[in-house]
This record gives structure tokens, sequence and C-alpha cells, in this order.
């Protein structure tokens, strides 16, 4: 394997534990108005990702560096290209994570309805432009020779970008339903369950059907074995939420999102950016990457920093396994 | 306005409004770390309730840190993708470094800091404090790294007409970040310090003549600060020194700019303070109250060195660097046209005085502050809580100051060249823009502007608020209160409340 292969999985990596991480942190957002009926309930809701949401953001960020750091052509075409949904995203992103921070620092009904809109707005919008932004990856820009984007500032918006984007905020809806029924007791938990229930075959599909779309175009005979194992994986996870057994159906979600990215990551290789002008423009692995002495570095930062942050951050997993539930949350205590 | 000037501009609001929050993350946090060590090892009550009211504040103020930071991460891609591409090779490397060795720790520990106070035994809960705090230090490291690679590029050679990098080693122990790491942590240092006197000094100044059982609490926080804001000002200005004894070889054109230096001169004095308009295109000298020789001594540690004006090096940058930008569509208007190397005067001039110049206030203020509350004493006048509160701003001031004069001295390049380095290794920052259409970084200049003043307003409001709230709206009312994180015993009930919940 090249270390241009190796540096491609590797950011690949970082966005699907991105995915996986504050998908569900998202999808917590998403379900706050549904699921918390009273503000101890929307406490609860929002306290079963209060002490990692952060640590899951920080893998966007590393998403991007690692992008930066490994395939700069790739980050510089990609984030100019499609600029305006990713403003989106930051602006949603800034308000989401004051909001959680800032919520409950003043006792007012009005205040922490504010910043509750502010959370489910800031919810919606990155998981959408984010998958905008993976849906433009894979199906290509515009680009000149060198790799700028010619045309309007919305060329990233078209319909099959907008399955895309749609994919991964029903993965996050349905994946933050059953992180909810594994995080909370009682009554909380019975009610995550049946939505998780009820929305997982709709919440899947545009997911399914934006990978059908992706292997149709650019597919290989692997990524159809992973594109398999997204549906199978899907069915299993609706069956084990059904027995009740959260725990194995959130794995399942793990499994769909995993092999959806394969999927995707996949069909995208061995480009990182194709040019829907002239194939001779596209971006791949080769002409976007940094040189083997960079990458020789960046392979040892990461090879001992990715592992350290997979026990720590698992760590805080496991701190703060305990479900929680309306009883757990403390009296409002704000000057 | 163009593409080039409203992208000049919202990185420049972005950063240095980004850079208002991480100061005060990075002192108070490793302050709050100290705190907390002293409250563990004496068990004294007084030592928690500093940590309790000091990391709240703390708190207030990091979610506005992270929030801004990731505007910084993806705005290279988005608005200056041609600079990334020509310094992608070097300049990724400390950023993905950033993200994955502090980043990373720093939400995770904090996480645990925030909500571990019962969940963690006393003394792994203070190590997360500590991992979080050294990490915001880890982070301003690399990024400082990146950013002196842009005043001083090294570690590279040309292979194919690219910049690559040849030795991170070089990357990372470059003179120039080596100088401003120190001292951009004294700046952060200083930041935590005033804010620290003029919190305290307020609610000391409150209840001078009632009685008030945190008095201790006060008298600690403000003695605490007036000492690390005396100390980083020492640390401010020996670095500082040796910052600008590198500036002096490494961009002379910055430093004759800082100076308003029009013409060579052999001594050079250095002026404190000007009358009239140093911008004045016939370099007249408009300077007044002059130090003779001391601007020879700071760029080179000897009274006679001859320190080379503006008009000298203007000739001197052309023969080296080229008389016209290239001819190249890629730079829109600029494309052709004489290349102006003399950066904006008033702006270098008067950012170098008004860092060092408000540094110094904040600095004397806490001296003052402590020789005021010396033995017991408290200032009654109405005075003295007007002039700590206002001391926090200085700091403030000082910091946006440095960098705005380091970042706009540096045009018009982005990397600015090596005089030693390799031939032709700078950028302009004309060439570096990514191709965007004005409405494009027109829409996103006014939102994030608009949103980042919002925000502002409502970070005030709360640091405000539990500024007033003092060290009960932060203590756990319970009556266990003074034995959090004692919970080796996890027996506890499954139903018992968490002991801090958003
Ligand atoms: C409270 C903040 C503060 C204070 C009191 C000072 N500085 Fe400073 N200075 C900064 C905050 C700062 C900064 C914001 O942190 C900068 C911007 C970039 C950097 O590395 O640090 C900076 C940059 C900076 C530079 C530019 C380096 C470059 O462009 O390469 C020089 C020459 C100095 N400083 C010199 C001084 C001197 C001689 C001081 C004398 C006391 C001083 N500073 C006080
Ligand atoms: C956090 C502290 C920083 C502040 C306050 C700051 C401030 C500024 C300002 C005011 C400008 C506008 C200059 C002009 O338009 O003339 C600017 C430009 C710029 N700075 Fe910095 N900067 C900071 C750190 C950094 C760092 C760490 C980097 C790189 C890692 C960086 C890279 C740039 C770039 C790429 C530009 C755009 C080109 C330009 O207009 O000069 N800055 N910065
Ligand atoms: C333009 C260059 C910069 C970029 C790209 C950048 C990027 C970021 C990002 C992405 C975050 C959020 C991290 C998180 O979610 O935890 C952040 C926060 C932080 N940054 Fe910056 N930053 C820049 C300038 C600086 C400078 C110059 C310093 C220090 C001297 C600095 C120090 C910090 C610290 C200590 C934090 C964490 C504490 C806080 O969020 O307040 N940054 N930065």
């Amino acid at each position: 394997m090249t270390l241009e292969t190796l540096w491609f999985a590797i950011v690949a990596l970082f966005w699907l534990g991105y995915l996986f991480l504050e998908g569900f942190d998202f999808g917590v957002g998403m379900l706050l108005p549904v699921l918390g009926k009273t503000n101890t309930e929307r406490r609860v809701l929002v306290n079963t990702i209060g002490p990692v949401w952060d640590g899951n953001e920080v893998w966007l960020i590393v998403a991007a560096g690692a992008t930066f750091a490994a395939f700069p052509g790739w980050y510089a075409s990609l984030f100019s290209g499609a600029y305006l949904p990713l403003l989106l995203v930051l602006l949603a992103l800034i308000g989401r994570g004051v909001a959680f921070e800032y919520r409950g620092k003043v006792d007012s009904e009005r205040w922490r309805r504010v910043w509750d809109r502010v959370i489910i707005i800031g919810s919606w919008i990155p998981p959408l432009g984010v998958g905008l932004l993976l849906a433009t990856t894979v199906l290509g820009l515009p680009l000149d020779a060198q790799g700028n984007r010619v045309g309007s500032p919305f060329e990233s918006v078209r319909w099959d970008t907008l399955l895309g984007a749609v994919a991964i905020v029903g993965f996050s809806l349905v994946h933050g339903a059953a992180f909810l029924a594994l995080k909370t007791t009682g009554d909380l938990r019975e009610r995550a369950r049946t939505i998780a229930l009820r929305i997982l075959p709709v919440g899947l599909l545009p997911l399914v059907a934006f990978l059908v779309v992706v292997q149709a175009r650019e597919g290989k005979l692997w990524t159809l074995v992973s594109l398999v194992i997204v549906v199978l994986a899907a069915a299993v996870a609706w069956l084990r939420l059904y027995v009740n057994r959260d725990g194995q159906a959130f794995a399942a979600l793990a499994v769909v999102i995993t092999a959806a990215a394969v999927t995707f990551f996949g069909a995208l290789y061995p480009n990182v950016l194709p040019s829907t002008l002239d194939p001779a423009h596209s971006l791949t692995i080769v002409n976007s990457a940094v040189s083997h002495y960079t990458l020789t570095v960046m392979t040892w930062v990461g090879a001992f920093g990715a592992p350290a942050v997979l026990i720590y951050q698992g760590w805080t997993y496991w701190v703060f396994r305990k479900r929680i539930g309306v009883q757990h949350i403390p009296a409002v205590h704000a000057p | 306005m163009d593409v080039l000037e409203l992208a000049r501009w919202q990185f420049g609001i972005t950063t240095v409004y980004h850079f208002l929050m991480v100061p005060l993350t990075i002192g108070l946090s490793v302050l709050v770390a100290a705190m907390q060590t002293a409250w563990v090892r004496t068990g004294n009550p007084r030592h928690l309730k500093m940590t309790k009211f000091w990391g709240k504040l703390l708190l207030v103020n990091f979610a506005m840190g992270v929030v801004t930071g990731i505007v910084q991460e993806f705005q290279f891609g988005m608005s200056w993708s041609a600079y990334s591409r020509f310094v992608g090779d070097v300049f990724g490397a400390p950023l993905a470094m950033e993200g994955l060795l502090a980043f990373f720790v720093e939400s995770v520990f904090l996480g645990l800091w925030i909500f571990g106070w019962d969940r963690l035994p006393k003394r792994i809960h203070l190590a997360c404090a500590w991992a979080f705090s050294l990490a915001t230090m880890a982070s301003a490291y690399f990024i400082l790294a990146a950013n002196s690679w842009m005043q001083h590029p090294v570690g590279v050679e040309f292979v194919n007409g690219k910049p690559t990098m040849n030795s991170i080693g070089a990357v990372l122990t470059n003179n120039t970040a080596l100088a401003a790491i120190p001292h951009t942590l004294a700046g952060a240092f200083s930041v935590a310090a005033a804010f620290l006197v003029g919190v305290a000094g307020w609610h000391l100044w409150r209840r001078r003549s009632a009685s008030d059982e945190h008095r201790e609490v006060w008298r600690s926080s403000l003695r605490l600060g007036g000492w690390v804001g005396v100390v980083a000002f020492a640390v401010l200005a020996i670095t500082g020194d040796m910052q600008g004894k590198l500036m002096f070889e490494q961009q002379p054109m910055k430093m004759a700019s800082a100076e308003a230096l029009c013409h060579t001169e052999k001594p050079a004095s250095f002026s404190i303070i000007a009358i009239g308009d140093v911008a004045n295109a016939n370099c007249e000298d408009v300077k007044t109250f002059n130090v003779p020789a001391l601007l020879s001594f700071l760029a080179h540690n000897d009274f006679s060195t001859e320190v080379k004006g503006v008009e000298n090096l203007v000739t001197e940058y052309q023969a080296k660097y080229g008389t016209n930008y290239p001819n190249d569509p890629a730079l829109g208007s600029l494309a052709g046209k004489p290349i102006d190397y003399v950066p904006s005067l008033p702006v270098t001039y008067w950012g170098f005085r008004i860092m060092i110049g408000f540094g110094a206030i904040s600095a004397g203020i806490g001296l003052l502050a402590l020789w005021l509350t010396r033995r017991g004493r408290i200032p009654g006048g109405r005075w003295f809580p007007l002039m700590v509160l206002g001391g926090i701003a200085t700091p403030f001031i000082g910091n946006s100051a440095g960098w705005i004069f380091t970042e706009m001295g540096r045009q018009p390049f982005v990397v600015a060249p090596n005089p030693t380095g390799v031939e032709g290794m700078w950028m302009f920052t004309a060439q570096a823009v990514s191709r965007l259409t004005a409405g494009e970084v027109l829409t996103s200049l006014i939102s994030l502007t608009v949103l980042y003043a919002v925000l502002g307003v409502v970070e005030l409001y709360l640091m405000r608020k539990y500024v007033r709230g003092g060290v009960d709206a932060v203590m756990p009312p319970a009556a266990d209160s003074d034995h959090p994180g004692d919970s080796d015993d996890s027996e506890d009930s499954d139903d018992q409340a968490l002991s801090f919940a958003y």
C-alpha cells in the first residue's frame, strides 16, 4: 500500500469517526422538541451528550486538518468549491456549541427556549451540509486545470448531492434515537425506542438510495458488497430494537455507517474530487498529495496520536456510561 | 470591494476575535488547575471556591473559543485555497498535529473535568484539569509554529517548482516560533492576570466595610493575578526584545515600519510617540520624543548599528522580489501592477506602541493593586474598582494590537521571504486568495461578523452575571459540598442526582 493510499484511508476514517460520533449528537439535538416535553426531559437529552459532544466535534476538525496535511489540493478545492454550504455548517456549529454551554446558565424559561431553538437548528444544518460536502467530493465539481471551481457558487447543490445531504440527516436522526434508547431510562427510553423503530426504515432509505447512485456511477465489486452489508445491518438494527436490545441495535448502526463509508470512499478512490468538466482535471490521491517526507512525518504523528485518542476518548464514554433519567437531573442552579 | 479585500477583512476580524477568547482560556485554565492543585494538597475550602468560581468563568469563555476556532480551521481552504495549495506541504502538518495532539486532549479532558467532579477520584479529576490546560498551551505551540513559518519560512526546498518540507524539526524549532511562543503565552497570562485582579478587586472593594465570608477568596485571587501579571510582563519584554532582533534580520521592512523610520539611521533612535501623520508620503520626520540610539539597541544589542529606513528597503526589496506583480489573471486588478512593499505605517507604528503601552499599563495596575491591598488593606475610593475593572481590557488591547502589527506588518506578503532561506520561497497575499465570487465572501463576512457580535454580547452578559453572582452562585448547594470528588465509594444509589448537569 502506498503512503497516499494509507492517508486516503486515514482521512476516510476521520470522516467515518465524525459521522458516527457526531451523528448521534446531531440526532439528539434534532429530537429535542419531539422527545423533550418538559425542561427536565430536555435537560436529560442534552446531558446524554454533555460531556462528549466537544470531543466528537474535534473529529471534524481533524478530518479537515488531516485532509489539509495530506491532500492540500483536495482540501483547497473542496472547501472553496462548496463555500456557501460550508459557511452554513460553520454558522450552525457556532450557535450549537455555544448553546449547549449557555443553555442552563440562566434560570429563565425564555432564555432556555431561545437556546433550545439554536440547538435544534444547529443540529439539522450541519449533517445536511456535511452530507452535501461529502456527496460533492465523490460526485464531483466543475474544476478547471488549477483545481478552481468554475461556474456559480451553487455548483455543489444538485439533486444527487442533496440526496447525499438527506442521507446523512436521516442516518443521524435514526442514530440519535437509538443512542437515546441506550442512554436514558424510564419513560424517555421507551419513547426513544418507539421513535427509533418507527423512523428507522424511512430514515435510512435516503442513505441506501444515495449509495446506490454512487455505486452505479463509480462503484467497484467490493463496494457492492459493503452496500449489501449496509442494508443487512440496517435490518438487524431494526430487529434488535424491536426485541429491546438497544446496545446491539446501536452497534448495528455502527456497522451501517462503517459499511456506508467503505462503499462511499471505495467508490471515490483513487480520485479525491473528480472534475465534471474534464477527467484530466480530476484531483486524485497522487496529484493532490504532499511529498513523501511530509506523509511519513504525519504517519508517525498519527501512529502515536490516534491510538491515544481512541483510548482516552473511549475512557470518557466508560466514565459516563450510566443511563440517565429525569431523577438524575439536579435543580437549576444559576445566579 | 474585491474578493481579496473581503477575504482579508474576514480573516482579520475572525482571527482577532478568536484571539480575544484564546489568551483568557490559556491563562485562566492553567491558573485554575493550579488553584485546584492547591485545594487537593491543602484541603483548604478557599482554594475550592477559587477553583469553582474562576473555573465557571473559564467555561463561559471556552465555549466561544472553541466555536470561533472551527472557523479558523476551515478558512484556509475556503478563502485562501491558492495559499493552501502552495504551502500545504509544510503548513498542513502543524495544523493537523494541533488537532490530533492538542484539541482532542483539550475537549475530552475538559468534558471529564466539568462533569467528573463526583465521578472521578480527586487526583484523577485534578489530572484532567492539568491535561486540559497543558493542551491549550500545546495548541498554541503548534499554531504559532505554523504562523511563524509564514513569517520566516524554514525547513523547505523546491521540488518540481513546489515548496516541499525537508525538515519538520526545522519547522517546529524555527527561531521565530521559539521567540513568539513564550511571548504569546506570556501575553495570555497577562490577560488572565488582569482578569483576576479586576474581578477580585471589585469584589473586595464592594464588601469592604461589611463582613464578607469570601474575602480571602478575593484577596488570594487578586494577589495571584497581580504577581502573575508582573512576571508575565517581564517575560513579554524579554521575549519581545528577542522577537525584535529576529525581526530586524528576518523582516527588516516590518522593523522599519514599526518605527516609521523613513531614512536609514546610524545609530537609530527609538520614537516613543509621534505627533503628526506617520503615513506622510514625503517621509518628513514627524517624530518628537526620540530616545537616541535605542532602536539600534533593540535591533542589534548595541548602540551604533545602522537600521535601514523604509525608503532604502523599498529599493532593496524591488531588486530582490520584483517591481511588479506577475501578469496573471488570478491576481485580478493587481495583475501587472507595481508592488507596494510598505505596510500601512500608521497601523504598524501605532500597533507596536499600543501593544507595549497597554501591556505596561496592565502590569502597572496589577502592581498598584498589590500595593494598595497590602496587609489586609482595601482601598475605599470609587476609582479603585474603575481602575481594576478597566484594567481587564488593557492586555486584550495589547494582544490584539500585537497581532495586527505582526500580520499587517508582513504585507504585501502572506509568506514573507526568508533573507537567508531558499531563493523564491515567498508568496504575495494577492496570490493566496481563492477564486470565489465577491458575493460569497461578502455573505460570509457579514454573517460571521453579525453572529460574532451577537454572541460577544451574550458572553459579556453571562460573564457579568457570574462575576456578580460571586462564590455562592457556583458552589454546589448541597450540604456535603466540601467533599465533591470524594466518591471512591461509588456505591451511591442509582437515583442520586448528578453533581453537575447542563
Ligand atoms: C499583552 C500583550 C503583549 C505585550 C505587553 C507585548 N506584546 Fe509583543 N506581541 C504580542 C503581545 C504583547 C502578541 C499578540 O502575542 C504578538 C503577536 C504575534 C506574536 O508572536 O505575539 C506580539 C508580537 C510582537 C512582535 C512581532 C514579532 C513578529 O512580527 O515577528 C514584537 C517585535 C514584539 N511583540 C515585541 C514586544 C516588546 C519589545 C514588548 C515589550 C514589552 C512587547 N512585545 C509586549
Ligand atoms: C490568533 C492570532 C492572530 C491574529 C489576531 C491574526 C490577525 C490577522 C490580521 C489582522 C490579518 C489581516 C492582515 C491584513 O489584512 O493586512 C491576518 C491575515 C492573515 N493571517 Fe493572521 N492572525 C493571527 C494568527 C494567525 C495564524 C496563527 C496564522 C496561520 C497559521 C495566520 C495566517 C494569516 C493569513 C493566511 C492571513 C491572510 C492574508 C493576509 O491578509 O495577510 N494568522 N491575520
Ligand atoms: C488562524 C489560525 C488558527 C486556527 C486555524 C485555529 C484553530 C482552532 C480550532 C479549530 C479551535 C477549536 C478547538 C476545539 O474544538 O477544541 C481552536 C481553539 C483554540 N485555539 Fe485556535 N486557531 C488559530 C489561532 C490560534 C492561536 C494563534 C492560538 C494561540 C496562540 C490558538 C490557540 C487556541 C487554543 C488555546 C484553543 C482552545 C481554547 C479555546 O478554544 O479557547 N489559536 N483554534
